[in-house]
């Protein structure tokens, strides 16, 4: 693989497959079913000592 | 006796220097073994001498080392060495920063060839970033994933190797810097032999805090360890690459960098750039997001867009050193994609500041009533603005003006001292009585008078450099109707004399509220109360 063949390769789906992992993450993080455990888990710190 | 493996170890190892110090192939590496040599048996007689079992001074007081841990179910002896270590390295930082910008004022200053500015200037860099920061940073890492994660640290004494192999790392790039060993690359001076040492207590870090993880009580893992996490990983993987050299030799001082040409500068500002953002920035907005729920008694406004600013963050952050070579040999679009991407930044890191703002609606009395809380509001305003401020300096029109000036120097130094400092201040302060059980600090006065002070010596510090750098900026790039420079490179410098003179005061207000932080903390270990009215009464005041 020479360097164009590489450069091309990371500037198409690398692109594609950064974007959709950062897609996903947003979906998960964002998920109506998610808010109890976001404020559970926001209280983790406030739990002890 | 306790300490038996550790003394053999220190004294193989400094057998091991006393031959590179015989050995050497240059005067540097002799020199630079030796001291090696006279550190490594220094610790191995010191614990020869020590008593087996240390007895309280006095009743009641928690040692550094030993009985009475201050929670039985955590391990917090390194983070007490730690703590101290922050405020010891913290006041050696900024010392050297007054003295070579007093240097840049005053050229007599520079005393050759030992203490002259190109010297003490990495000396002064590494003192706050690696030394002041990476020791705040490592020490609350170890508290925070502790608390968060219900979990004793991992791998029992490993703790201890990580902070002692961090500070001799400290102590061998310092000496190395005084006596002239250095690769010359921006935030990673030290040469291979001391990178070596690094990646092996960095590994070790690495082991201790992910082995916590992994062994966790707490079925999530907390956004705080996400963020340590992140700046433990991305800073093995910066350095390991940036550092890539082949030694001359195996005895010699002297290595050649893996890279060349426009490569190598690529590398050394992709990984310096990461270095502000996953040491100066992941690793401390970790910090942020456990201290100060913590002290504002309240959780983080919102934890799902905490977790937005993680993914964002270091999505994008990886990519935007390139901003650091516009208008250079670097190709065009490599440039672009640096500044669009440090643009884009701006979400992430304003979304972060509100989120850690926000967490005390409902509670904002306490920025009047809690100096903790407002030196931590404080750093989150700094962290706005150098934020701010970073993006729009990395566009390139902008750069051409900026770039190579003292604006710069007051953009990093408004993060470094605004955001940097007071959050680690504050997680200081946080931590002292709790982990000596004392029922409170010594003085919130003097805290209050820590804050005024260092806020108001960034000010002076940040707005003296704008001034000097865009007078710097203007005239580099005044013409005159022929197409001539107006001025000579000479002309700007000596233009630049006043700001210099007060960058030093700025520096100085600063250094003096580290001081009497330092003298707080002192007597908080000891036990003592300041008797002084209180900071703010609570009870209602009469009508009159």
């Amino acid at each position: 693989m020479d360097y164009n063949e590489f450069r091309h390769f990371a500037d198409s789906w690398g692109l594609v497959y950064l974007f959709v992992l950062f897609v996903g993450i947003l979906t998960y993080t964002f998920w109506p079913g998610g808010k109890k455990k976001a404020d559970d888990a926001a209280n983790i710190p406030l739990k002890d000592d | 006796m306790k300490y038996t493996a550790t003394v053999i170890a220190l004294a193989v190892a400094a057998v091991l220097a006393l031959m590179g110090a015989a050995l050497g192939r240059d005067d540097l590496f002799r020199a630079h073994s030796g001291i090696l040599f006279f550190i490594l048996t220094a610790a191995a007689f010191f614990l020869l001498n020590r008593a087996p079992l240390s007895v309280p001074t006095d009743a009641g007081a928690i040692p550094f080392r030993g009985a009475g841990e201050s929670s039985p179910a955590y391990i917090d002896g390194p983070i007490r060495y730690g703590v101290i270590a922050t405020l010891f390295w913290g006041i050696v930082g900024f010392l050297v920063g007054i003295v070579i910008a007093a240097q840049l004022a005053w050229p007599d200053l520079n005393i050759e060839p030992y203490l002259n500015f190109g010297r003490l200037r990495p000396l002064h860099t590494s003192a706050v970033v690696f030394a002041f920061g990476g020791n705040a940073l490592i020490c609350t890492s170890f508290w925070v994933v502790q608390r968060t994660s219900r979990q004793k640290l991992f791998g029992g004494d490993l703790a201890w190797f990580v902070f002692w192999g961090y500070q001799l790392f400290i102590v061998l790039a310092a000496t190395g810097y005084v006596i002239g060993v250095t690769q010359s690359r921006e935030y990673a001076e030290p040469e291979w032999y001391v990178d070596l040492l690094l990646t092996i207590v960095w590994v070790a870090y690495l082991v201790v805090f992910l082995g916590t993880i992994m062994t966790r009580r707490e079925s999530h893992i907390y956004v705080a360890n996400w963020f340590y996490l992140s700046f433990i990983v991305t800073v093995a993987m910066l350095h390991v690459v940036n550092n890539l050299a082949v030694p001359v030799s195996f005895m010699g001082s002297k290595s050649y960098s893996a890279f060349a040409g426009v490569q190598d500068a690529l590398t050394q500002w992709w990984y310096g750039h990461n270095a502000v953002g996953f040491f100066l920035t992941a690793g401390f907005l970790g910090m942020m997001y456990y201290f100060m729920p913590k002290q504002a008694g309240r959780p983080v406004y919102s934890y799902r867009l905490s977790i937005v600013h993680f993914w964002s963050l270091i999505f994008l952050y990886i990519w935007a050193g390139p901003h650091h070579l516009h208008y250079t040999a670097l190709p065009d679009w490599a440039q672009t994609l640096g500044m669009v991407f440090s643009i884009m930044l701006w979400m992430p890191s304003w979304g972060g500041m509100i989120n850690g703002l926000m967490t005390l609606s409902g509670a904002w009395d306490k920025v009047r009533t809690d100096p903790l809380i407002r030196m931590m509001v404080m750093a989150l305003a700094f962290y706005g603005m150098s934020t701010f401020e970073g993006p729009m300096m990395s566009i390139k029109s902008i750069n051409s003006l900026s770039h190579y000036t003292d604006w710069t120097i007051g953009h990093v130094h408004s993060g470094a001292l605004g955001w940097v400092g007071m959050i680690s201040f504050a997680a200081v302060y946080f931590l002292v009585p709790k982990l000596w059980a004392r029922t409170q600090l010594y003085s919130l006065r003097m805290v209050n008078w820590h804050f005024w002070l260092a806020t108001l010596g960034i000010v002076v510090y940040a707005s003296v450099m704008w001034v000097s750098g865009i007078t710097q900026g203007l005239m580099w790039r005044e013409y005159d109707e022929q197409g001539f420079l107006v001025y000579s490179f000479a002309e700007t410098v000596a233009a630049m004399h006043p700001y210099y003179a007060l960058r030093v005061l700025g520096g100085g207000l600063y250094f003096l509220g580290a001081l009497i932080m330092a003298y707080n903390i002192y007597q908080t270990i000891r036990g003592r109360v300041r008797d002084e009215r209180p900071l703010v009464s609570l009870a209602p005041q009469p009508a009159e």
